[in-house]
This record gives structure tokens, sequence and C-alpha cells, in this order.
């Protein structure tokens, strides 16, 4: 049952709602977004976010480049991608006004902090008049609240506060008016601050002050005509939380270390926007991980092969310039074949190309970004949340088939967040391992086992099975050294009939809405939101001739992809990059010659772009 | 580390591969004395890991039957940090050449000796690349003639002990190449020290850098141009040991026991144990005479040591055991 906080008043039901918080990077944007997505998801909502803020961390105040923005998409319904048109802006100040009154659907709403459209602040904003006075918005319908003085109003009988304080708790009200108009009780957010203030009982008290006041103005405010409910969306049953996909990520890693028995090493250096990881595997001492922040990406890498060596679960942590770093010593974890993961949380490129966008162009590095050829498993996360799944799947083939293997999430996914069903590691698949716990007879480094062809992995520390590996070519047997031709040719078809036959161990490829027909939409990693979204919408409109093929295994492909792909007519490979699938799809597969949806603007796939494509091709 | 009751002679730590340095390498030299100081440390075969990076020195793990990877070009220093941090019972060597840690390895080589992380990194200094035939080195001599300056070195060199105790070095030691008594013990303290530890040896290159190092190594000179400092002894020098040093305001000088009235109670003492830096870096620079023995023995923290302590310290204070606790802690909620 939905309790409504505001019964009696006029109030409309809505399927989602799309918010976005913008203001200054020190406004509090991306805080103020966090709490209302998880507010809505203890709701019982689907969410979905997608935090969108500038490079530089305090750049000038009021600045068009210094607008920080969190976006969320609440549903009753599934809902997953932050959405791209905004159904409520709340802008506290004209420059993020500016920046984003492009997102706002017309006729929708738009809350405004009225003390910031000052003079100074319309020229930084390079307004050259107010546009809440030049009939700029009249297609909208804009709530003007002077904010910055309401929170001083509300602050006034609390003793002891600093300005400084005072203004930036403005953000709060602002939240407050939110709240109310969606019917979201205020007590997540009044007992987050009871833990983050914990230290400092004054700022507990302030800021519920705020929010309370923001949301009781919104109720006597005969501006907001309405509010709207969002029922709770139909979610399989568990325990749920809301989580990051960076979060995920680190957390897939614990539970395959816990899994696997073994333990976490994690080797990194800082670069945005993969250091979440770093930040929170380190947190995590008390479960024996060990995080080192390296010197630079490929002490990162290589202190993780040595690792490995040594027998622990290894893996590094990097972004695309990372990764190119990271080549030489990728090269050397596939010849002495041990298991290794690399996170790739792509970014914009090329060279430092856009640090904080989101795009989908290191496939073909992650694919082929090494000396001579070294194939590796190549896996591709999907959602924020199912980063769990995936970390902890990268991990488990890594361990199974001794080698190393590249998880590609992206910027979009690692940061943006929604729920998660919560699972228990008891709950999930068991890991193997290759390792020799005593020496055998006849024992050699490179014996394989032979439905998988990975080699047995002899730690450090075991008696009798002492023995070298290098990224020199070795023996098919004994791993020493070899410059023999016939055995450097039968080494390089084994390393990659090894990764071939991990199609054996992974599941085939599902065509979702339609097994046949004239249209497959075909994506891989972080734009399955933006897809799926874009292909249920036009099954529900009742078109039956268009599928939908989500790939997260890329090296190898899923055994089936061939056959699923010849059951449409036409093809159209949809990614942020310009044809990096859609050109492996074709090495792959000869005569296959797909369309492509490409898009490389740093940001992710919208909603009507590709309704409107897909239609085009449809008709 | 755990010790082991088992002995072992040199022959237990020779691989079955041919060696295949030129003949007459003094590597020859330290892999004989490194298979000698092994059985002497009391450490498990099995506990034994060499890591290397790449050049001639850089073949060395494949000749020892320990556990042991080849790496790539530079990078010895970090995966050996990664073995050591994965599993610190294990007694870890890293085997590097002069281009290999100070050129392209340059970072590693000075943050593994910054975070005082315990193994022992043995340095082959050649003043020359060998394996890719004969270009001038981080070491190389201003003027030295190679196949890449053939015209003469423009380029000054490091000081490897400098630039080691630059990144604050705990444990520095030099020996020349055609000393392997001296090497083995120097190998053995080595890896009695807790900490990082760097030993630079003087390595003649037979082939492309010839007698870089004969006017303090050769058998006729060496105790006239080389001072094997010992840890609380004078330092004392020459064939005839008539040599000492002393400190003339802020430079080291060569005296002559007997003349001036000089004795040996005037000569500095060896105080490798020391934590400033100053008279080491003194003896490090120092041309006349060479010195060699182990110069720094500082005895620190090490970094596991800071790590381990870290992490009881959380474990302590936390109610996480097992990754459900976490995973259900904090804002969660059912759907039914």
């Amino acid at each position: 049952m939905i309790k409504l906080e505001n019964e009696g008043t006029e109030s409309t039901a809505l399927e989602a709602v799309v918010v976005r918080f913008v203001g200054d990077s020190g406004d509090g944007m991306q805080l103020t977004g966090t709490q209302f997505s998880d507010t809505s998801a203890m709701f019982g909502n689907d969410v979905a976010t997608f935090p969108n803020y500038p490079s530089e961390i305090r750049a000038p105040q009021g600045s068009l480049y210094g607008v920080s923005g969190f976006q969320v998409h609440i549903g009753s319904i599934e809902v997953s991608t932050p959405g791209d048109n905004v159904d409520l802006l709340v802008a506290m100040n004209p420059a993020g006004l500016k920046t984003n009154l492009y997102a706002v659907k017309p006729g929708h709403t738009i809350i405004v902090d009225t003390d910031s459209f000052t003079k100074k602040n319309l020229d930084k904003a390079e307004y050259d008049s107010n546009p809440l006075e030049d009939g700029t918005l009249e297609n909208y319908r804009v709530i003007e609240v002077a904010m910055s003085s309401l929170t001083k109003e509300a602050l006034r009988d609390v003793q002891g506060l600093d300005n400084k304080t005072i203004t930036r708790s403005k953000n709060m009200f602002a939240l407050g008016m939110v709240y109310w108009m969606y019917h979201r009780s205020t007590e997540h957010t009044i007992d987050f601050f009871k833990k983050k203030f914990k230290s400092n009982p004054l700022l507990i008290e302030a800021n519920t002050k705020v929010l309370n006041a923001g949301y009781y103005f919104s109720e006597t405010l005969e501006l907001i005509p309405n509010s709207y409910t969002i029922a709770p969306a139909q979610m399989p049953p568990g325990t749920y939380r809301v989580i990051m996909g960076n979060t995920a990520t680190a957390w897939g890693f614990l539970a395959a270390a816990e899994k696997s028995g073994l333990e976490l090493f994690l080797g990194s250096y800082p670069i945005t926007p993969a250091s979440d990881i770093l930040h929170e595997l380190a947190k995590h001492k008390h479960f024996g991980v060990k995080t080192f922040q390296a010197e630079d990406e490929i002490a990162g890498i290589t202190s993780a092969i040595g690792a490995s060596f040594a027998g622990d679960l290894a893996i590094t942590t990097t972004s695309g310039p990372g990764l190119a770093l990271k080549g030489e010593a990728l090269g050397l974890a596939m010849m002495v074949e041990l298991p290794l993961v690399v996170v790739d949380v792509q970014r914009g490129g090329p060279s430092t190309g856009l640090p904080t966008k989101t795009e989908q162009s290191d496939l073909l590095q992650a694919m082929y970004g090494r000396n001579g050829e070294s194939p590796i498993i190549v896996i591709a996360a999907s959602t924020p949340a199912n980063c769990f799944d995936f970390a902890y799947e990268a991990a488990k083939l890594s361990l199974e088939h001794m080698t190393p293997v590249i998880l590609m999430t992206d910027g979009y996914i690692a940061n943006g967040s929604a729920p998660w069903k919560i699972q228990s590691v008891s709950e999930m698949a068991e890991i193997k391992n290759n390792i020799v716990k005593q020496a055998e007879e006849n024992w050699q480094p490179y014996n394989r086992d032979e439905p998988t062809l990975a080699r047995s992995w002899a730690i450090p520390g075991t008696p009798g099975l002492e023995h070298r590996v290098g990224g020199l070519e070795k023996d098919g047997t004994t791993g020493n050294v070899s410059y023999v031709p016939e055995n450097h040719e039968y080494m390089t078809k084994i390393r990659a009939e090894k990764i071939k036959r991990v199609q054996n161990y992974i599941p085939e490829i599902t065509a979702e809405f339609a097994e046949e027909g004239d249209v497959l939409v075909v994506g891989w990693g972080g734009t399955y939101g933006a897809l799926h979204t874009a292909v249920k919408q036009l099954s529900d409109e009742g078109y039956s001739n268009i599928g939908f093929a989500h790939f997260n295994y890329i090296n190898p492909l899923p055994k089936n992809t061939g056959e699923v792909l010849k059951r449409f007519k036409k093809i159209i490979v949809c990614e942020l990059n310009s044809g990096q699938f859609a050109k492996i799809l074709k090495i792959n597969f000869s005569g296959l010659d797909p369309l492509q949806y490409n898009k490389v603007q740093g940001l992710p796939f919208g909603n009507d772009e590709l309704v409107q494509k897909f239609k085009q091709l449809l008709a | 580390m755990e010790t082991t009751a088992q002995k072992y002679t040199f022959k237990d730590f020779a691989s079955d591969q041919e060696v295949r340095w030129c003949p007459g390498c003094d590597d020859y030299v330290i892999l004989r004395a490194m298979q000698k100081a092994l059985p002497e440390m009391g450490v498990k075969k099995e506990d034994v890991v060499f890591i290397s990076g790449i050049g001639c020195s850089s073949r060395f793990p494949y000749y020892m039957d320990t556990y042991g990877m080849h790496g790539i070009h530079g990078r010895a220093a970090a995966i050996a940090s990664g073995v050591k941090l994965a599993n610190t019972d294990l007694s870890v060597w890293v085997i590097t050449g002069d281009g290999d840690s100070m050129a392209i390895g340059g970072n590693h080589f000075i943050h593994v000796l910054r975070r005082n992380i315990d193994l022992n990194m043995i340095l082959f200094n050649n003043k020359i690349y060998g394996l890719t035939k004969g270009q001038f080195s981080p070491t190389s001599s201003v003027g030295q003639k190679t196949k890449s300056s053939p015209h003469g070195n423009t380029q000054p060199p490091f000081s490897a002990g400098e630039l080691a105790i630059g990144a604050q070095a705990r444990f520095f030691a030099r020996v020349a190449g055609n000393t392997p008594k001296e090497m083995t013990q120097i190998f053995v303290d080595a890896e009695k020290f807790n900490g990082t530890t760097l030993i630079e040896v003087l390595q003649n290159c037979v082939i492309f850098n010839d007698g870089c190092f004969t006017q303090f190594t050769d058998k006729t000179v060496r105790e006239d141009k080389q001072l094997h400092v010992e840890h609380g002894k004078p330092m004392i020098f020459g064939k005839n040991k008539d040599k000492g040093l002393v400190l003339n305001g802020l430079k080291l000088e060569v005296v002559t026991l007997g003349e001036n009235g000089i004795t040996e109670d005037d000569l500095l003492v060896h105080d490798a144990h020391e934590q400033d830096p100053t008279l080491h870096q003194m003896l490090v620079r120092l041309q006349y005479p060479l010195v060699t023995g182990i110069i720094r023995s500082f005895d620190d923290v090490t970094l596991e040591e800071r790590e381990d302590s870290l992490t009881e310290q959380v474990k302590a204070n936390s109610n996480f055991v097992k990754t459900d606790d976490l995973f259900f802690s904090g804002e969660t909620y059912k759907v039914d």
C-alpha cells in the first residue's frame, strides 16, 4: 500500500519521472540527487541515475563550465536509463538553467533559486537579459523560489552557524520541495544527516530544518498546483540496495575472492573514472584485501602479475589511457598464462580525451592492443548493478581458464546507480582454480587441463614445483625458453584455442522481443538500458518484427551468435564509437554487413533518437 | 621467513638450463655466489623467488632451480613488490641491470626503495647495454664511445648508490664482480636485513665494455683502490693497510697512517646503521678509494609491517567478517 504523505491535495499518478538537479560544482547537487534516488528506491521505485560533472574540482563559481548536474529517473515501471527528457529541472543558478534547459520538455516544470539570478551571475552565464523576465521560459511551468533567503530565514534561530554553512544548505531546501512534489518522506535523508554529522549536532539540526522548510514551503505554496505519485515498481522479491556501478564492480571481486578462497590483490594507479573501485576496495582491509596504489599504471598491472604468480586473485583497474600503458604487461600475463583481471572503465578518448564523459571506444584496444598475437578474454558489464556479476564472472573465468580477462565498463554505468538485488555469496556459482597443491610425478608448468587448455598453477612456497616463467616463448610442456619455430606456431595456436574454448563455458546469446524478424538491434556493454528501453517501447507499440541482442561476452563471442544474427533481415549495431563492435562481427561472420548507429559525443544514447532510427528501419 | 633444518648445497639451486652468458662474463661469478649464498641463508628452496626484467642479467632466474619470473623490461621491482605483498613468507630477489633499473625501470626502482618492501635487488652494473649490443646506459661515463655514441657519450651518468640513498634506500652495498667471497657474504647479509636491499655489483662486460671497472677491480690495484667497509671497523685500506679516511670539514680525506702523527684512532669508524645518510652518500660518491661493502644498513619498518598492523587494527574494529555482512549492511530495503 502506498501511504500518501500529503493526503488531500490534488495528485496525479505517473509511471515514471525524470528529475535533474543542477548548480555550481560546490552546490552539493550530487548529494541532493543521491538522496532523492536513495529515498525513491527505498520507497520501492525502480531508479537509474546519472551524474554529470565537470573535471575541474571547483570550477569558477557561476560559470557555464562549472555546472554540476545529477539526473534521477524513478518509476513504477522498469527503469533502465536515467532518461533523456527532464520532467523537472531544479536550477540553483543561471548557468545551470542555461546549460540544461535543452533537456526539459516544453510544458514541464523548472524550479529556480531566484536569489541567484543576480546581474553578476547572469553575466557569468552569458545571459544578455534575465531569462525569468524576458520570455525565454514561457513554454515552461516555472516555479520561482527565493531559496537562499528562505534558507537563511529557516536558520534564523539556529545559533552558531557561519554564512558559508547557511548558503550551502540551500540544496536541502530544494530537496525538501521535490520530496513534497513526489510524495517522498524526508525520513531517510534525516537519518542520513544523523549519521553524516554525528560529531556535529548543529549541522544535523540545520540541515533538517532547511529540508523540512522546503517540504512545508511546497505544501503551502499555491505556486505548485499539484503533486505526483509514482507507485512502487514490480520487482522480483528480495533484499535490495541502491548501488553505483564502480562499487558493484569492487564488490563482485570481494565476492569472487571469498568464493575462491583466495586473497584479493589490487594494483592500481588513480585515473578517472576508475578510481572509485580503488577507493572502495581500500576500505575493506577487514576482508584481507590488499590494495597497492602503485607509482604508475605499469606498476599497477605488473605488481598484480607478481601477486598472481604468488597465488592471489589479482586485479588492476584503469581507464583508456591506462589500458594503453598496461598493454605490454598484459601480453606478459597472457604469455605466462596467469589469472588476472583488468578493469577498463571507459571514458571519452583518444589520448586524454574526455575524462568525465562516457564512450565505448576502447573495444578494439582491449581486443588487439598488444604486440604479437595475444588473445585474451574480453567481457563487458551492461548496467550499474550487473557490474557486480561481471566482475565476479571476470574473476571466475580468469581463474578457471588461467588467462587475463579484460572487464569493460564505462563512465556511464560506473557512476550511475540502480537498485541491486543483493546476492549472498553462498548462492553464487562455484569458482574452481588450477592450483597444484603438491608435487606430482612428471609435473610440468605447462601441463594443460584437457577441456579448457588451462595450465596448472604452481605457487611459490610449494615444495618440488619450483619453475620459471617469463615473456620469452616457452616450450609447450616445460615452459623453458624455446626458439623452435614449430613450437612457436604451436603455442600461438594453443593460446588462441584456449580462449576459443571459453565459448563452452559462457551463456548463448538470445534475441529479446522477437526471435526472428526484420530488424535486430545489436549492442554491447553499457548501452543496454537505452537500447532495451527503445526496443521495448516499439514492441509495446505493436512492432513484432524487431528484436534485440545485447552482448556481454565479446571475446570469445557466444557460440550461437552467427545463428541468431542470421534470423533477421537487417542488423543494426549501435555503439558509442564509430563502429568497433560492428568490425568485430564482420571479422567473425563473413558476408555480414550490418548497419550502424554510432554516437561519439561523450554522451549516452537518448531514447528518442533510438526510437526514431529504428522506426525508420522498420518503415 | 620460515627457516629450515634442511641442508642444501649450491647444486640444489642450479637449474638444468645451460647457462648462455659470454665466456668470461662476471655474471657467472654472481650466479655462483648466489648459489653458494642460498644454502647459508637458511631459507627453504621453495620459498625463494627470483624476478628479473630484461637484459643479459635478467636471464638469471632461468639458471636458478627456484621459483622465478623473467618479466618485461624495467618492471622487475614492481612485479617483485606484488609477489612479496601477496606472500610475505617468500624470499624475493630482483635481478636487474643498469639500463633495466635506472632507465626504463627508473620509476619502479626509486619507489620500491622508498616503500621499503622486504626484498633484495641485485643490480648488475656494467655501464653498457649488453643484450641490445652496446649502447650507452644511464651509468655510462661522459665521453664513453658506444654504438649509439660513436663520438662519445654526452649524457652524465647516475651513481646507483647516490640515486638509491636519495630515494630513501635503507640498505646499499657495492661489490666488485671479481670478489665472489665478499659478494656471497653480502647476499647473505642482505637476506637477513629486514627491508629493501640494493646490491650494486660492478660487473665487467667482456664484449662491449671490457675493463670498465679495471682501475678499481684489477687484482694488482684493488687493495690500493678499494676501501671495503665493515660496520664498526675503522676505514682502512691499501696493500699495506696504511691508508685511511678522515673527515676534514665537509669532505672525506685520504690520510696515511704514521704520517703527520695520524694513528688508527683518528680514522672514521664505519657506522652503516646510522639513520642520517649524509656520510653514506659521501662514501658512495668517493672515487678514491672506491668504497665497497655494506655502506648503509639502517633498520626501519617495512611496508608489509605497516600494512599488516593496519589490517589487524581494521579487522579488530570491524563487524564485517564475510562479504555478506557488508552487502546486507546499511541502507537496504525489502521487496515482497
